[in-house]
């Protein structure tokens, strides 16, 4: 047991800081940025950059480093790709953030799917960050079940003309292609009469607007679709199949590993405040109370960050990693709300402020804000659950009333 | 990154495994819970004859001279199985602290008869209610002469030789306290079984008066010795939990899959699910803990002290929450005797307390936590 690296690890890691420092510079003390938190701003210069960053790596073969040479990668293994996520974090360079869902969901699944002139005409492009992607797939009426989505395709001749509206589209104000999940048959049982396309995001009959987010910000979207045509040709997939594609889709969703999402808010940022307050009693890190929280929420931090290196050897060793890779959304995102709504307290009175006026410019304020949308986001806690539920412990399905009728005579459906 | 056990550890675990559900089921651990003896005398000279006393303990000692990652994979299955022996008793204190403060003749004089199971050995510390500090240790050790009362001495009744944290000076705080080595079956030396949550590990009150007894390692350092014991015993401990916790993950996991209620297996419900789900997510985090302490315990790493309080706390939350919503998820089947909820319910509380309470070791976590952001 240890936590060295191989010595082809090692070697990799080592030309990659080669590369690295020949093209970037390192971060210094400047901590890494939220995902979330710069998704929300996404601010035009910021894009420019991640554009620029992503075809420098592109074409030294880093930018998808497991997929072949050619199409961005290097034919690499995962472990390879996380060394040098790790590396690339110590450097100040552009957030991927942007690509994130266009590479890790989209792009698999067109190559799944698609034929090889899509193939060509896509891939290239999307890997080097000229042209963004994102998924459209959740609807007002089809979150958690995102089966039970309405928004409908019908086939005129060689088109379909497309009417509905998606929600939560991350990214989709910046994307140049969606994948699109609709309904094409509603006389079937929902998971039947859905097909899946590509779809350019310019078209006139698409329309994004922006959702004001409970935490302020506005990283997703609404997106509606009026008359809009496609061409049969851009189905992926066969008609009716497409929740096999979707899942397809789901199944790429990147293994997080790093964690990263609760906004580096933690037990050391904990720490660090209640070094600074008095309470009733004296010292806030003197308090019992205090340190019995610290300890609990320590717990849960470094249970995950060990559970990462178990998940990382498996990869370093060519294993598929274990079942336990899937608990870290469920443990960080009510952490991230506890420990936010913790230091509040501690802050009393003015933790009721935000921003500048805030203590630590509100920090935990802008962590507690955000905390429910990361509760849901991506899967709610609930749907995790169900998920470890049934696909790691093996518990049976709950009852779906609506599995074996047509879609438009389910409950809900239409 | 290479953070897991190796084949041969593994294969260790598995051997563990299978001899254990062969030869350690819960009618083995019912035969001592319900019964007078302190343990299971049979299964204790099996595991014997299997070296596993002698896991972490020199060859020179009389040991296998494998090492802690072993001891811990062997751990984990001991606890899987409720095992009703007075291995950590045993093992994990008496060895460990001879290991770590004995002289070589004290070594030599005990880690031989450790490692073949003619030796059971215990750790005596709590006088009563509360945290056990150096100011609660009233015990005293002078002259060679041992006098005091001990408390819910694990293993008491059946142990030939005790650690016990005493008083050797009026000096204020820790540098006042020293540790004894007693003949539990010596002069001078009272024993009352002591009613316990959980009879499958017994525990004992012992009375001192005057009895002989020698130094483990230098007056003064009683205190660092036994944290520094108690943070390794903690980490394989949390072994023991994490095994439990598999054990009651897999009872409520399999009632769930047999038992129909409104028509469906109750398994199929949320409320069955996301209980089931959580203690899958506790258990993992705790195993992960324990696996950081399994590394900190092999290097002897200075990171030792934090590995060992979060293995302690993540573990024991993790078996608390795994026992109580075992028995939940039975319904009232799981309250009764016949069922064996309960043994993993008192067992999770008693390995809870038994070093510390969770309290204590969250205080010393912080206090870690402290130590290693000044440095």
């Amino acid at each position: 047991m240890d936590f060295e690296d191989t010595k082809e690890e090692a070697a990799f890691r080592a030309e990659a800081n080669k590369w690295l420092s020949a093209h970037a510079k390192l971060r210094g003390s400047k901590s890494s940025r939220d995902d979330m938190e710069e998704m929300e701003n996404g601010a035009a210069a910021e894009m420019a950059a991640s554009k620029a960053w992503q075809k420098t790596k592109a074409n030294a073969g880093y930018a998808r480093i497991t997929w072949p040479k050619g199409m961005g990668g290097m034919g690499g293994t995962p472990m390879q790709s996380i060394i040098f996520s790790q590396e690339e974090s110590k450097y100040d360079v552009a957030s991927g953030g942007p690509f994130a869902i266009g590479l890790g969901m989209c792009i698999p699944t067109v190559m799944a799917y698609a034929n090889d002139d899509t193939k060509k005409r896509f891939v290239w492009p999307a890997v080097q960050g000229d042209e963004i992607w994102c998924q459209l797939f959740s609807e007002p009426a089809g979150g958690s079940d995102v089966a039970g989505l309405r928004t409908r395709a019908e086939k005129q001749g060689d088109e379909w003309v497309i009417n509905g509206q998606k929600i939560w589209t991350t990214g989709a104000q910046f994307s140049d292609f969606g994948i699109l999940l609709t309904r094409t048959d509603p006389n079937v049982p929902k998971h039947k009469g859905l097909t899946m396309f590509w779809i350019d995001m310019h078209d006139p009959a698409v329309e994004v607007r922006p959702i004001k987010q409970a935490s302020g910000g506005s990283g997703f979207n609404e997106v509606f679709f009026t008359d809009l045509r496609v061409k049969d040709s851009q189905r992926l997939g066969e008609v009716g199949q497409g929740w096999q594609v979707a899942l397809t889709t789901l199944m790429h969703e990147r293994l997080a590993v790093g964690g990263g999402q609760g906004g580096g808010l933690d037990v050391k940022e904990l720490m660090a405040l209640a070094r600074t307050l008095e309470l009733e009693d004296g010292p806030a890190l003197k308090n019992a109370a205090v340190r019995e929280k610290l300890a609990d929420w320590y717990v849960r931090s470094a249970g995950l960050k060990y559970t990462t290196y178990r998940t990382m050897t498996a990869l370093s060793q060519g294993k598929q990693p274990g079942p336990e890779a899937s608990i870290a959304k469920i443990v960080v995102a009510s952490k991230l709300q506890d420990v936010s709504a913790f230091a509040m307290e501690l802050e009393g009175e003015a933790g009721a402020l935000k921003g500048a006026d805030a203590p630590g410019n509100g920090a935990f304020q802008m962590g507690w804000m955000s905390a429910p949308g990361l509760r849901i986001a991506g899967g709610t806690d609930e749907i995790l659950r169900n998920i470890i539920a049934e696909r790691v412990l093996g518990l049976p399905q709950d009852v779906r009333v609506d599995k074996d009728i047509p879609f438009n005579k389910a409950p809900g459906g239409r | 990154m290479n953070f897991d056990f190796s084949d041969d550890q593994k294969m260790l675990r598995d051997q563990a495994r299978k001899f254990l559900s062969e030869k350690c089921t819960t009618k083995t651990v019912r035969k001592v819970f319900e019964g007078s003896h302190g343990y299971d005398k049979d299964l204790w000279k099996q595991i014997a004859e299997m070296g596993w006393h002698g896991t972490a303990i020199p060859e020179e000692f009389g040991g296998l001279g494998l090492g802690y990652l072993e001891l811990c994979v062997i751990a984990e299955e001991l606890g899987r199985a409720l095992a009703p022996v007075p291995f950590s008793s045993t093992v994990y204190l008496f060895a460990e602290a001879i290991l770590a403060a004995g002289t070589d003749e004290q070594k030599k004089k005990y880690l031989p008869r450790i490692a073949s199971g003619e030796l059971i050995g215990t750790f005596a510390r709590s006088e009563g209610p509360g945290a056990v500090t150096p100011k609660s240790t009233r015990t005293s050790f002078k002259g060679g002469k041992l006098s005091g009362r001990k408390i819910a001495v694990v293993d008491g009744m059946d142990a030939d030789f005790a650690i016990v944290l005493a008083r050797s000076s009026d000096e204020a705080g820790e540098r006042g306290t020293a540790l004894a080595i007693v003949d539990l079956k010596g002069a001078g030396v009272k024993r009352r079984a002591e009613d316990s949550i959980d009879p499958s590990r017994k525990h004992a009150e012992i009375t001192f008066d005057g009895a002989s007894a020698e130094a483990l390692g230098k007056p003064g350092e009683g205190w660092s010795i036994t944290s520094n014991v108690l943070n390794r015993a903690a980490i394989m401990t949390a072994f023991e939990q994490v095994g439990g916790s598999d054990s009651c993950l897999a009872m409520a996991k399999d009632y769930a899959m047999q038992r129909y209620a409104f028509g469906r297996l109750i398994g199929s419900y949320q409320a069955i699910k996301h209980k089931l789900a959580d203690m899958y997510v506790n258990t993992e985090l705790a195993r992960s803990n324990a696996y950081y302490g399994a590394w900190a315990l092999s290097t002897n790493a200075r990171e030792l002290p934090l590995a060992a309080a979060a293995a302690r706390v993540s573990a024991t939350q993790a078996f608390d929450y795994a026992s109580k919503e075992n028995t939940q998820t039975h319904g009232g089947i799981g309250f009764t005797w016949e069922v064996d909820c309960h043994l993993y319910y008192k067992r999770s509380r008693e390995l809870g307390l038994s070093l510390g309470a969770q309290r204590t070791w969250k205080d010393k976590l912080v206090t870690e936590l402290e130590l290693s952001n000044a440095a």
